[in-house]
């Protein structure tokens, strides 16, 4: 076996090489477009975790939201240290990610898909309706520090962007080995057989606990860099249910062959969203959708399977 | 002889339907036990209640000296009692490999471990040796939902026997299978478990498979014990006759056998 | 609690409910037969009340008899029933039956966002307003309190709906057909029951009983672009409440609703916009299979 460095290690480390010295040089907006794709890729990655046991959530707004809510709250009261709050979103939606999995845990298909729809509206509902939460305009992020320094204007977004990619490669490495691991591969085993799994001498229920903690604890990290990457957060585009649709969206346009998938899988999303919004103002969502639907019919196991795909064919011609 | 597995007055009602009444066995190290019985004599639901697949109603049951009423399937497991099914129950779209490393993985780790990699090329090799063991090693690649259904029976077993279980259920392991294969397939079982000297008891409909591989039979009828004796005792057990084997082929041999034809 | 504040609560209620449930209806249908959580429930809605609000602007302008308003709700209705059964059970759900229940929701999700736009292509950003049958109507006092007579008339409208259904589904042999198709695709397809024109036919009626709802709330409020996003996720609420699939469930499911909706924004506002929420997790947690659970076919 060839240990930890595998050949999804060295992907993943020249893509992060390659996006921080395109970092140097990337135009703002571009640079904008890549935090956002790292900020949903994030939380596609923690569905793709759950996708491989079979379960899917209507409802990661949830943790997307309230990783980013805790983040811009805590500025509110004057931290504003971008480590410690890209840790506190990070932490504050794993937490609550363990309470609830303790009911999630004990639900399959469409019901878990529909609990987590359901409560991820309650947080949309408490947030649109608190005004200390900002209510429906919801509330302002400014740029953080880094461990005392401040950056204004395009170099905070550099900044944001190079610390947001190294972070994004430690996650996504850390979430790679561990579905790697004993644990990882139990996912596969929930969801073909759950009976076989505790007659081998394994919870179940504790498989897919950990799971969705991991994928709470990876969409609130999202959450918090959008916060960052957009300057703002509001409960429509944090916490309402067609924001946790656009999760499923890139986790099945990206596929689950890999955890580079998502992240593969979330510039695409953006890149299309971003073209179809600026050249096709009026028919954005109906190229969406349309792209989507194609996705669905003609690509069911995601980009990733066109990668493999070609490589398979290199490997025999 | 080391006792293994005992149980007093085992009681199991679903509503008013009663699936199990006054079950009392007692299994000792090392025998080998055949559990027989009509379709609904409650013979599964014997298995499901030992295995902590459904709690009994009441009653007690000890395995090794602890009481294991109420524990889950995957504590009882960890103990050292396993089962396998009627209906294999492995992991279809993965290979014949990959299953017995996952059972592997969850055997052998636990707690933080179960963080480090699945796949290494120790536990290749122990996988491998099991799969010889089982003689299966021929499909190692294959995936199990392509197994001819013999192969994927041994493949529940080889699954249920990673943690060299001290006892060993099994829900009938030639069903399904062709009349053919059924000697050789349980050949394989009986040979492999008999040199990890593993306690077994398996439910069973075929007389000749009872015959020729247990030494003590126990017949469930209408979720009672109506007999519980040595192989040759239980097969001329009246009771056995009427209720198990069906009268008309044994009257016909027994006759048959006295001349009085 | 006094009783005006009662009787605002228990009527502002049941109005509520019988809007959820005429949205919630359709979707609970399609969901009973088909077994596809369909997204694109959202969009019948909203479809309906354009249609239903442009014919109506449209009639009224011609200056015709005034009841005709309500011929045009109607009409609406079922041209995009059978429109959109069409459109997207024909040209879309048939290709996915056979693929994993997620990928059909988000096969729906992706031609809600389609139809958003096309709504919008073909009614514009602007709201359309269509008083003219509330007007037509009059109002009612109540415990001294004054209502609309077109409101109270969607209470008795729901009752209806449901009366309906439940004889068409009880009484008739369409209903035993359809109940043998829920139980076992196979069996029924071999005994001879066109199953294909089955599934299109409930798709129709449940499209028509969507389309139906948007219509005829049409009067009642501002048509405009989101409607459909803000409705969908409630008549998924309702459904989920009920028990999936079931016509009483979403019923009673559209009472609950409907009451503790009101309740709330008349006594404790600030849970207005997630009690509705919280009473699908807590009904999910304890009864995962809804209130009214439809009996289930055991497939060994």
């Amino acid at each position: 076996m060839k240990g930890v460095y595998d050949k999804t290690f060295w992907g993943l480390t020249i893509g992060l090489v390659a996006v921080l010295l395109l970092n140097l040089f990337l135009a703002d907006w571009l640079r904008g477009i890549g935090l956002q794709s790292l900020s949903r890729g994030m939380v596609a990655l923690g569905l793709l975790v759950l996708w491989r046991t079979g379960l899917v959530s209507f409802g990661h707004a949830l943790f997307f939201g309230f990783g980013a809510y805790t983040a811009a709250l805590l500025q509110r009261v004057g931290i504003n240290d971008f480590f410690v709050l890209l840790l506190a979103g990070t932490a504050s939606a794993g937490l609550l990610a363990y309470g609830l999995g303790f009911l999630l845990r004990r639900y399959r298909a469409i019901y878990f898909a529909l609990l987590n729809m359901a409560f991820s509206m309650i947080l949309w509902g408490v947030i649109a309706k608190l005004e200390v939460l900002g209510s429906t305009d919801g509330i302002g992020v400014r740029p953080p520090s880094y461990l005392g320094f401040a950056f204004e204007g395009e170099t905070n977004q550099m900044i944001l962007f190079a610390f947001t990619a190294i972070f994004t490669y430690l996650v996504a490495l850390a979430t790679h080995l561990y579905l790697r691991s004993t644990l990882g591969h139990l996912t596969m085993a929930v969801r073909e057989n759950e009976i076989r799994v505790e007659y081998l001498g394994y919870s179940v229920e504790r498989a897919i606990h950990l799971k969705y903690i991991i994928s709470g604890l990876v969409a609130g990290f999202g959450g918090v860099v959008m916060a960052f990457a957009v300057g703002h957060v509001d409960p429509d585009s944090m916490a309402y249910w067609p924001v946790s649709g656009d999760f499923v969206f890139i986790t099945i346009l990206s596929g689950s062959g890999n955890v580079a998938a998502p992240i593969i899988g979330a510039v695409v999303y953006e890149m299309i969203r971003s073209y179809a919004f600026e050249y096709f103002p009026h028919v954005w969502q109906l190229i969406m959708g349309g792209s989507l639907l194609l996705i669905i019919m003609f690509l069911p196991d995601g980009l990733w399977s066109l990668l493999e795909r070609t490589r398979r064919k290199k490997s025999v011609g | 002889m080391t006792n293994v597995l005992q149980v007093t007055d085992l009681h199991k009602s679903f509503g008013g339907v009663v699936a199990a009444d006054n079950i009392n066995i007692s299994v000792d190290e090392q025998e080998i036990i055949g559990i027989i019985g009509a379709n609904g004599a409650g013979k599964t639901t014997f298995v499901n209640m030992v295995t902590g697949y459904m709690p009994p109603t009441s009653g007690a049951i000890v395995f090794k000296g602890q009481s294991i009423i109420g524990l889950q399937p995957r504590d009882i497991t960890k103990l050292g009692l396993t089962r396998t099914f009627q209906i294999p129950q492995v992991f279809l779209s993965e290979s014949v490999f990959d299953n017995l490393t996952l059972a592997y993985g969850i055997a052998e780790q636990s707690g933080i471990d179960l963080f480090k990699p699945l796949h290494t090329e120790k536990r290749a090799a122990t996988v491998d040796a099991h799969l010889e063991r089982y003689q299966i090693k021929e499909y190692r690649d294959m995936a199990a939902s392509a197994l001819p259904q013999g192969v994927r029976k041994l493949l529940d077993i080889a699954m249920a026997t990673v943690r060299r279980p001290s006892l060993l259920m099994l829900d009938e392991p030639t069903s399904g299978i062709s009349v053919e294969e059924k000697f050789n397939i349980m050949d394989i079982i009986m040979n492999a478990l008999k040199v990890e000297n593993t306690t077994v008891l398996f439910i069973e409909h075929d007389m000749e498979i009872v015959e020729r591989y247990v030494s003590r039979v126990i017949a469930f009828y209408q979720g009672e014990v109506i007999c519980d004796a040595d192989t040759a005792t239980a097969m001329q057990n009246p009771k056995v006759r009427e209720f198990v084997l069906g009268q008309d082929k044994y009257n016909a041999e027994a006759s048959g056998n006295n001349g009085h034809a | 609690m006094n009783l005006q504040l009662l009787a605002v609560i228990t009527v502002d209620g049941l109005v509520y409910a019988s809007y959820l449930f005429m949205v919630a209806v359709g979707l609970t249908v399609i969901f009973g037969v088909q077994k596809v959580l369909n997204v694109t429930h959202g969009a019948f809605y909203s479809f309906g009340a354009y249609l239903a609000a442009q014919m109506i602007g449209l009639y009224y302008g011609a200056d015709w008899p005034a009841y005709g308003g309500f011929a045009i709700i109607v009409l609406s209705a079922v041209f995009l029933g059978v429109v959109f059964a069409f459109l997207i059970e024909r040209g879309l759900l048939k290709y996915l039956y056979h693929r994993d229940e997620h990928i059909i929701v988000l096969a729906t999700f992706a031609a809600f966002l389609m139809l958003e736009d096309i709504q919008i292509l073909i009614w514009g950003m602007n709201p359309y307003l269509a008083f003219q049958p509330m007007a037509e109507l009059g109002t009612t006092d109540i415990a001294d309190l004054t209502f609309d007579n077109y409101s109270l008339s969607m209470i008795a409208l729901s009752f209806v709906i449901a009366a309906v259904l439940w004889y068409a589904l009880k009484r008739t042999i369409w209903g035993k057909m359809l109940l043998a198709v829920i139980y076992d695709r196979e069996v029924s397809q071999a005994m001879g029951i066109n199953v294909t024109a089955v599934f299109l036919g409930t798709f129709m009626i449940g499209a028509f009983l969507g389309a139906l709802g948007g219509a005829y709330i049409a009067p009642t409020i501002s048509v405009q672009p989101g409607i459909g996003v803000e409705v969908i996720v409630l008549a998924f609420a309702v459904v989920v409440i009920g028990g999936m699939g079931s016509i009483p469930g979403a019923l009673i499911g559209s009472i609950i609703v409907g009451l503790s909706r009101a309740a709330a924004v008349h006594m404790l506002p600030e849970v207005e916009l997630f009690v509705i929420y919280a009473i699908m997790a807590l009904v999910l947690a304890i009864r995962p299979q809804g209130l009214f659970a439809p009996v289930q076919a055991r497939k060994i």
